[in-house]
């Protein structure tokens, strides 16, 4: 079941074209990771998404149907630079952008005072927005985009402008809309959070993408056959050991232990791999070595430039 | 629908919280009301007399000299030089020396003061030997000055409008002139203040990105007009203010300041009317009395004359559709621009037609009815201001009837104009706009 569908968008400003025939699918419930460098087209297709740009082509439909104005109300929207009213105290700001979004007055104050308690920021009810931080500013922003209880959330680079505790809060609270049933699609050069947060992921790169699936699809299609080692250390280096195609391509002793990585050819199984190492060393750890996202990333659009 | 009512609340209620706002609202009626009142306070408050020597070596002027409210007279007869060094020491305002002179009827006089000579002491010393020389110089032509005061008339030019419904009705061009000037250069001003709101409004919303937030809930038309009807209600609220706050300053004082003068209001606009009547003591003063009363008279008949009930219906009409009008283009600006020195280029076109009307006031006030006056009060983009200046001198219905019914044809036509830009300009960023680009997004579908 999927909640969004974007089929074969196309968007040329004048001198450029933003999106190439991009489609996505965003399935219900998921964490929908939108990457790209720098340009590719994402805030744009996230504003066609809003419906703030119109497609030169394609469609944008949500749950099976084409894309209304009335859906606009289900999706909630955290702009890359964010949207307030800088003379307006944070309080009656939040209050207004509720009721525009359909909230009643009394049902909006309510929901402000639970997220405002969850996120410590009850004493700045009273204050201009101008007085706060970006930082600051942002988790606002946030607790509006999210208090309707939309189904689709959408948010351009949430976490720039966070320190690593808000991070983490901001985080736990994505994770736990996805529990509540919404869909959340985020765009992000965060890889380790995407790694961490995203079940799927399309990447753009050039107004095109490139890559789009599940998050542990993509990095399995990508591994290398890269293993991990980890052994009491010998005297002399496992290297030459090693049968032949087997390839060492890092060996770090600490603390009596030694770790190492090692690329095994394609045919074989990791099997053999252990076979070899029981014979020779005291074996204390195994895993596989699956490529970062950012290394993915890294390499894909690379890739691209050529 | 609801959704407008949001918006409309928020931008009247920021505004009206805002502390430039109160400060204005308070302000303007004690401006306003300091014009009206102040004269007359400082006529009656400033009261300490002023003690004035009167060396007169002639014998002819010293006599004419009566103390007034602020004038007190003490002759002397020193020698001007020993008078002149006393003058310091005795703490009297000042010295009039009227020298003896071998004319049979004197012309000169000199006046010692020890500071600059206040115009009210001087215009009051002149007037008083004007009076008597002339007095001294038709004796000598063997005219009796009470025949000549007989003869000098005033005339007073009733003039009078006939009506098409056959009746007549007095005319008062003076006052006609004022309230016409008032109003319509209230609504310039009206037009002007916050019309150039709602654009710094606009543009404070899509330099902040928060249309891109807002516009997920709402309609851009609805932002819009949301805007634009809130500004609209706050300065209904400050010339509503303005009013009852003028009104209560001026009854207050009226009833403080100036009740223990028991003067009444006619009075009150008129001292210094009255003040000449009971200095020059030559004149009939029963007969000053009732010139000066049908005079009064006169002006409470013009001033009630003014058919308050037309004129404060057609102002907020045609303040109201005035800005509307305007408002929208300004919304339109707002969206289609960055910052505010982009927006210069696009000001021009839509305040030129506004200006053109301050600059043809005074043409068209000394001929409110010519043809100039008639198309510019019709055509919609000055008619706001130059038709309130024509409604005192009295306009035909069916004029008023175009001009409102126009202007309302003209604010519905900039509305859509206007929606129709700002849809567009709201979301667009770092895009330098000329006129070709805000033609392509008005074809826009």
């Amino acid at each position: 079941m999927e909640t969004l569908r974007v089929n074969n968008v196309s968007k040329q400003f004048t001198g450029h074209r933003a999106l190439n025939n991009v489609s996505i699918s965003v399935p219900k419930g998921s964490i929908f990771g939108l990457l790209g460098p720098n340009g590719a087209g994402k805030t744009t297709l996230i504003r066609i998404i809003n419906r703030i740009t119109a497609p030169d082509s394609g469609e944008v439909l949500l749950n099976g149907h084409s894309l209304q104005r009335e859906d606009i109300s289900n999706i909630g929207y955290l702009p890359e630079e964010r949207g307030l009213y800088k003379k307006m105290k944070v309080g009656e700001q939040a209050l207004y952008l509720a009721q525009l979004k359909g909230l009643s007055k009394a049902e909006a104050l309510e929901r402000l005072k639970i997220w405002f308690k969850k996120f410590e920021i009850t004493t700045w009810w009273d204050k201009k927005v101008e007085e706060l931080s970006k930082g600051m500013q942002q988790k606002i922003q946030f607790v509006v985009t999210v208090l309707h209880k939309p189904d689709l959330l959408i948010f351009d680079e949430p976490f720039s402008g966070f320190d690593p505790i808000n991070v983490n809060l901001l985080k736990d609270e994505i994770l736990r809309l996805k529990d509540e049933g919404a869909t959340i699609i985020f765009s992000t050069h965060n890889m380790a959070s995407v790694e961490e947060l995203c079940d799927h992921i399309a990447l753009i790169n050039q107004s095109e993408k490139i890559l789009d699936g599940r998050v542990d699809d993509i990095r399995q299609s990508f591994k290398q056959n890269i293993y991990e080692l980890t052994y009491v250390t010998t005297p002399v280096s496992i290297a030459s050991g090693l049968p032949s195609g087997y390839q060492l391509l890092s060996e770090v002793p600490q603390n009596g232990m030694t770790r190492a990585k090692i690329r095994i050819p394609l045919q074989d199984s990791p099997n053999e791999l252990l076979k070899f190492a029981i014979k020779e060393i005291e074996v204390h750890g195994f895993s596989e070595i699956l490529p970062s996202m950012n290394d993915i990333f890294i390499s894909k659009v690379n890739q691209y430039k050529k | 629908m609801n959704k407008i009512k949001i918006i409309i609340l928020r931008e009247y209620l920021t505004r009206v919280k805002k502390k430039s706002f109160i400060v204005m609202t308070i302000l303007g009626p004690i401006l306003m009301a300091s014009i009206w009142v102040l004269p007359v306070v400082l006529a009656t408050v400033n009261t300490d007399t002023k003690s004035i020597q009167v060396l007169d070596e002639t014998g002819l002027f010293a006599h004419r000299f009566t103390d007034t409210e602020t004038m007190k007279f003490v002759p002397v007869t020193i020698d001007v030089e020993i008078a002149k060094n006393n003058l310091l020491k005795s703490g009297d305002y000042g010295l009039l020396w009227i020298p003896r002179t071998e004319l049979s009827v004197p012309s000169t006089a000199m006046f010692y003061s020890s500071g600059q000579a206040s115009l009210e002491v001087t215009s009051h010393i002149k007037g008083i030997m004007k009076n008597e020389v002339e007095s001294l110089k038709l004796e000598a032509s063997g005219i009796d000055p009470s025949i000549l005061r007989s003869i000098k008339s005033n005339i007073i030019l009733n003039t009078i409008k006939i009506t098409e419904s056959g009746s007549e009705e007095k005319s008062f061009t003076e006052i006609s002139m004022g309230v016409g000037l008032f109003s319509g250069v209230l609504i310039y001003m009206f037009i002007f203040i916050f019309g150039a709101q709602v654009m710094r409004g606009v543009m404070e919303e899509k330099t902040n990105r928060i249309v891109e937030v807002i516009i997920s809930s709402v309609k851009p038309f609805e932002l819009m007009m949301g805007k634009i009807i809130g500004v609209a209600m706050v300065g209904l609220t400050q010339f509503g203010l303005w009013i009852v706050l003028t009104l209560g300053i001026v009854t207050v004082l009226q009833a403080t300041v100036l009740d223990t003068k028991q003067l009444t209001k006619s009075e009150q606009i008129f001292t210094g009317q009255g003040k000449v009547l009971n200095e020059d003591q030559l004149k009939d003063i029963s007969a000053q009395m009732q010139a000066d009363d049908s005079f009064n008279m006169q002006i409470i008949e013009a001033i009630t004359s003014i058919n308050y009930g037309v004129m404060i219906g057609a102002f907020l009409f045609f303040f109201l559709g005035g800005y509307l009008l305007y408002a929208a283009l300004f919304a339109a600006i707002g969206s289609a621009v960055d910052n505010e020195t982009d927006s210069q280029q696009f000001m021009m076109p839509v305040t030129i037609p506004l200006i053109l009307s301050m600059v043809m006031l005074g043409m068209i006030i000394n001929n409110p009815s010519g043809s100039v006056a008639f198309w510019f009060s019709i055509i919609p983009l000055t008619s706001p201001i130059i038709m309130m200046l024509r409604i005192p001198f009295g306009v035909p219905a069916w004029e008023i009837a175009l001009s409102a019914g126009l202007l309302i044809l003209g604010f519905l036509f900039t509305t859509w104009f206007a929606a129709k830009i700002y849809r567009t300009g709201i979301l667009m960023y770092g895009k330098k706009v000329n006129y070709a680009e805000l033609w392509k997004w008005l074809k826009y579908e």
